[in-house]
């Protein structure tokens, strides 16, 4: 559990490390280190140099945008739970946000390292993507907005480049999301073996519109685009839930790892997508 | 106010305060000047002659002081085991035997140093065919070992102590038994997992070798720090009283740190060599991989009985993990099972055990081992007994156990005396809680969330405080490290001139709270007080000879050698307090502090004036040594045998296959309780693990023999959020093995716990078909099941 060498620095401004990460192909961004510093004491991952921004000033807050909220890099796991903004505006990240890691983890890492990380079992890109987020990436040659669903690339692939910092997670206001998993400790703990989050907007009791992502299952955090096919112009029932679910991993390639096999995941991805659908059409009544 | 402390009362531990503070000492807290740090080149592959090693990058490489291979380290020898063991080179010889194997040693002047040199080395392997199914390894399929005609090390069977012909006829009558036309026979195979035991504190070793004294100073985060003290001297070729073992805190044990490991010699061997303190600590990675794992058996367990809850015969053939090498006690472990093997019941009961090396690490002690196997085989078909027959569980184990009438010293029929036991009013307390009609009570209850509820219980009985001396005549002992031990305990008690104590001590804690117990020993014999008695522990410079901690012995045994030791203490203060006070000896009674004659506590004299006097010879009554301190030896006529009853309801979530413990109780019996409060810690870490096993916890090898769990990520460890509140209660059948009528506690809540908690998840399934789910019960795993059961259905 030793890294490899590597040259640290901590700018105290985001144009430095801006301008740091510019000329230093080889640089590495760390925001809360959760899931950089075990890579890196693995071996798995030696970046010549890393790139700390824990110390840049106005990259902490969670702010009320009028039709949308956005999350600094900054803003730790714990915060984005605790956050009323976020519970009552994004409710699937909150509860995300809420069972990432342990306690220790939450205290350190961030909602924004979470998503640049792009763990394939990870919580919050699945809320991030189901609440239609939008990424904000700077660079020395200025800033650039990507949407949640063409932000997860691969697996750990993000489609943030070696000179960007993603400096704000934008989630438009959502009065009805959820997102529930099984962890792999059971319950919420841990890693998700499966997990989705699902937000709906209803319209005279039909759903008008929805997003409805997966996390666990595939190769990224990913799009349920049959579910949420099947869910929209439907009065959100059980017999439209069931509709969804069955399409939950439509066009998903399912993935067997030491937590299940691709038939039982692929199960509980229709599962977990039925209860974050049940949830969020709960709260939008 | 009162500070000295009566046995069985609750005292807050001691040493509490300096390890939640962080301000504990650990063998990774030293830094000696001019130390050189270590990191191994590991094996990649599980089994493959090494073609070559090339050194010379790494020899160049910033920092590096020497870079060891095999041919540096031969001449030492196999680092030792128990006979009929296969025992381990120091560094990989020719050949790896299992992933992670040490087959390089680099030591450089930082540890990141260090690790970079290990990338440099340069090792070529030609892979082997590997061993890794127990069925396989059982079947010589394959062969782990050259020049070794058979995977099976040993077999141990039972009856303990009865040959081929008497293990024929029991055959013979077991099929008898079968015969017959009212009885029922229930079978089932079953998994016992491979276990990753995780102390929070890794293993690490500090050497620091003094040129000048020719004097060997070891630091070892070890339960047998004696042991590792001798081992050193033995294989080092330094005599015994020119090396000294220290252990100080360490970070969690559960018998992992029990084995000697190999670098626990070759850390000493390298700082001799390069005259410099040395130290390793192991990764966690390493820990993973490299520190003994525990449990890997593949058993089918046998119930034959009547239909009305009578069993006639019990049997379990399992084959035994051991891993690629054996250390000290790899093939003992699965003969603790024998101890147990018929738990609490007197029916008839043939086990064969078929002990088995596999390409994969090394098994050894780990929280209960052999003994929450043997219970788990048992006590699992125990269970499926019960539900093919249509009975009360409860009833089912009441109707078969060994009656209070037996004891003490009963016989079990795996040919073992029991010290004492009342296994039915045992079980019976806890039928009678209200704790377990709660449960009942919701099992039964409707429920509108779709979840399935499941009642599992279970009862156990438990050899440990090992003891007796003559276990080692069996050959389990330390022989092989070059000084003689045997399973007894030591403890010496010394009162000072200013009526303080201290109380030294060979075993030593890993959590297990020494620091509170034996003060509570010795002040609740000499009326001292509490805080003014000093434990020293883990030091062999001063400590008696004694062999460690592990198999919960070191209250039973050590702490009945302080016991004694105390005593010794008390009778001679008492002679000198009545001369003082021109009392009759007789009449002396020691509390708060002092001395007093019976029935005038004013006629008193305060520890203080009683060890003036003892330090003063002249002073002393005619015939007494000068001196006031006593060491004594236990020596244990038998193991101790506490036992209990454990209840838990689960709910299932049958669309995922989530397992929820809701409630969870036992009653156990460890005997006359020292410390509720410890005991109770005892008991929440024991079911902790027991449930870790149960449903998540597995040490997972691929065909190919790579760990896939050889880390925190992928190796869930049980945490508070993943278990209940535990409803504990207690019945006290003291023991007659030892002066303080204790037993061992510290393995007892695992013992308990993995079969009641699958007893409970079958039995919410059952109405679904599943007979059975084996561990760890993950959720994908009771999914399954319960899809195999609608599928044949």
């Amino acid at each position: 559990m030793f890294p490899r060498e590597f040259e640290y620095v901590a700018p105290s401004s985001l144009d430095e490390a801006l301008g740091t990460l510019a000329s230093n192909p080889g640089a590495k961004v760390m925001s809360g280190g959760m899931s950089l510093i075990p890579l890196m004491k693995l071996r798995l991952f030696s970046p010549e140099l890393v790139v700390d921004i824990a110390r840049i000033d106005g990259l902490d807050a969670i702010e009320d945008r009028g039709d949308h909220i956005a999350i600094g890099a900054l803003v730790r796991h714990e915060e984005t739970a605790a956050s009323p903004l976020v519970q009552e505006h994004a409710a699937a990240l909150a509860s995300a946000a809420a069972w990432t890691g342990d306690r220790q983890v939450r205290a350190r890492g961030t909602t924004c390292g979470a998503m640049a990380h792009a763990d394939i079992a990870a919580d919050q890109p699945a809320a991030a993507l189901a609440l239609g987020a939008t990424m904000v990436a700077a660079s020395s040659g200025g800033t650039r907005e990507i949407a949640a669903a063409d932000f997860f690339v691969d697996t750990l692939t993000s489609a943030l480049e070696t000179n960007e910092i993603l400096t704000e997670v934008r989630i438009p206001k959502s009065s009805a999301s959820a997102y529930d998993k099984l962890g792999r400790r059971g319950g919420h703990t841990d890693y998700a073996v499966a997990g989705a989050a699902a937000s709906v907007a209803m319209s005279g009791g039909t759903v008008s519109s929805a997003g409805i992502a997966l996390t666990g299952v595939g190769t990224k955090p990913t799009l349920a685009a049959g579910s949420v096919e099947a869910i929209v112009g439907t009065d959100g029932g059980a017999d439209a839930i069931a509709g969804a679910v069955a399409r939950a991993t439509e066009g998903v390639t399912v993935l067997e790892d030491l937590y299940g096999s691709a038939e039982y995941k692929a199960h509980l991805a229709g599962v977990y997508v039925g209860r974050a659908l049940e949830q969020a059409i709960a709260a939008s009544h | 106010m009162s500070t000295t402390s009566a046995l069985g009362g609750v005292v807050r531990r001691r040493e509490d305060p300096a390890l939640i503070q962080g301000k504990g000492l650990y063998v990774d807290d030293l830094n000696l000047h001019g130390m050189l740090h270590v990191a191994f080149v590991r094996s990649p592959f599980a089994h493959a002659k090494i073609t070559s090693i090339d050194t010379a990058a790494a020899q160049a490489m910033p920092g590096v002081r020497a870079v060891y291979t095999a041919d540096d380290v031969r001449h030492l020898g196999l680092l030792p085991a128990q006979a009929a063991a296969i025992g381990r080179p120091l560094l990989a010889d020719g050949e790896v035997n299992h992933m992670g194997e040490a087959v390089v040693m680099v030591l450089a002047e930082t540890r990141a140093q260090a690790q970079d040199a290990v990338d440099a080395v340069d090792a070529d392997y030609d892979p082997l065919p590997v061993v890794i199914d127990l069925k396989e390894a059982l079947a010589n399929t394959n062969l782990v070992h050259e020049g070794v005609e058979s995977n099976t090390l040993i077999t141990w069977t039972a009856p303990f102590g009865v040959e081929e012909d008497g293990l024929n006829e029991l055959r013979a009558k077991i099929d008898e038994y079968k015969a017959r036309d009212d009885v029922v026979t229930v079978s089932l195979e079953m998994v016992n997992q491979r276990l990753i035991p995780v102390a929070i504190e890794p293993r690490s070793v500090v050497a620091e070798w003094s040129a000048g004294y020719q004097q060997m100073t070891v630091h070892s985060s070890s339960q047998t720090i004696g042991a590792v003290a001798s081992a050193v001297a033995g294989m080092l070729g330094i005599p015994y009283n020119q090396v000294r073992g220290i252990a100080p805190e360490v970070g969690g044990g559960f018998g992992a740190k029990l084995a000697l490991y190999a670098d626990e010699l070759l850390i000493p061997w390298a700082a001799r060599e390069l005259d410099a303190p040395v130290k390793y600590t192991e990764t966690r990675r390493e820990a993973a991989s490299n520190t003994i794992q525990g449990r890997g058996w593949l058993g089918t367990s046998t119930i034959t009985g009547t239909r009305d809850g009578q069993v006639l015969s019990y049997e379990i053939d399992a084959i035994c993990d051991m891993g690629a090498y054996c250390q000290d006690l790899t093939v003992a472990i699965p003969f603790l099972g024998v101890f147990v093997g018929s738990g609490q019941y007197g029916f008839d009961t043939r086990m064969q055990l078929d002990c088995v090396v596999t390409n994969k690490q090394t098994t050894d002690a780990y929280r209960g081992a052999g003994r929450p196997e043997a219970i788990y085989y048992l006590e699992r078909i125990m269970d499926a007994y019960s539900r093919e027959i249509g009975m009360d569980p409860a009833q089912v184990r009441m109707k078969n156990y060994i009656p209070s009438e037996s004891f003490p010293g009963a016989m079990s029929p795996v040919g073992f005396a029991m010290d004492t036991g009342d296994y039915a009013m045992n079980l019976q307390t806890m039928l009678d809680s209200p704790e377990y009609s709660a449960m009942k009570a919701a099992r039964d209850q409707p429920r509108s969330d779709g979840k399935l509820v499941g009642l599992g219980m279970s009862t156990y009985v438990e050899a440990c405080g090992f003891g007796p001396s003559a276990l080692v005549d069996l050959g389990f002992s330390w022989s092989g490290y070059g000084q003689p031990s045997a399973f007894n305990g030591s403890g010496l008690v010394r009162v000072n001139p200013d009526g303080t104590a201290n109380v030294i001590i060979g075993t030593g804690p890993s959590g297990q709270g020494h620091q509170t117990t034996w003060a509570q020993i010795v002040s609740n014999e000499l009326g001292i007080e509490m805080d003014k008695i000093r434990v020293t522990h883990g030091d062999t410079k001063d400590a008696p000879i004694t062999i460690g901690t592990f198999g919960s012995r070191s209250a039973a045994v050590d702490g009945s050698a302080t016991f004694e030791a105390s005593r010794k203490v008390r009778e001679k203060a008492a002679r000198i307090a009545a001369d003082l006070l021109e009392a009759s000896e007789a009449d002396i009674q020691f509390a708060d502090g002092g001395a007093h004659v019976a029935g005038s506590p004013d006629k008193r004299v305060e520890w203080a004036a009683i060890a003036e006097v003892a330090y003063q010879p002249h002073r002393m009554p005619d015939g007494e040594e000068g001196g006031l301190e006593a060491h004594a030896i236990f020596s244990p006529g038998n193991a101790t045998w506490p036992f209990g009853s454990v209840a838990c309801l689960v709910t299932v979530d049958p669309e995922t296959g989530d397992v929820s413990i809701e409630q969870w109780m036992s009653v156990d019996d460890c005997g006359n309780v020292i410390n509720p409060m410890i005991v109770d810690g005892q008991i929440h870490g024991g079911i902790a693990q027991g449930v870790g096993q149960a449903l998540f916890e597995e040490a997972i090898y691929d065909d190919e023999g790579n760990l896939l769990t050889a880390g925190l990520i992928d190796y869930p460890i049980v945490t508070a959020v993943d278990v209940p509140m535990f409803n504990l209660s207690r019945t006290t059948t003291p023991t007659d093995v030892n002066p303080m009528g204790v037993k061992g506690i510290g393995e007892a809540g695992t013992i308990g716990a993995a079969q009641t908690l699958v007893n409970a998840v079958v039995d919410a399934l059952a109405p679904l078909g599943v007979k059975h789910v084996d561990m760890p019960m993950r959720p994908r795993r009771v999914w399954q099941a319960i899809q195999d059961a609608k599928a044949s259905a």
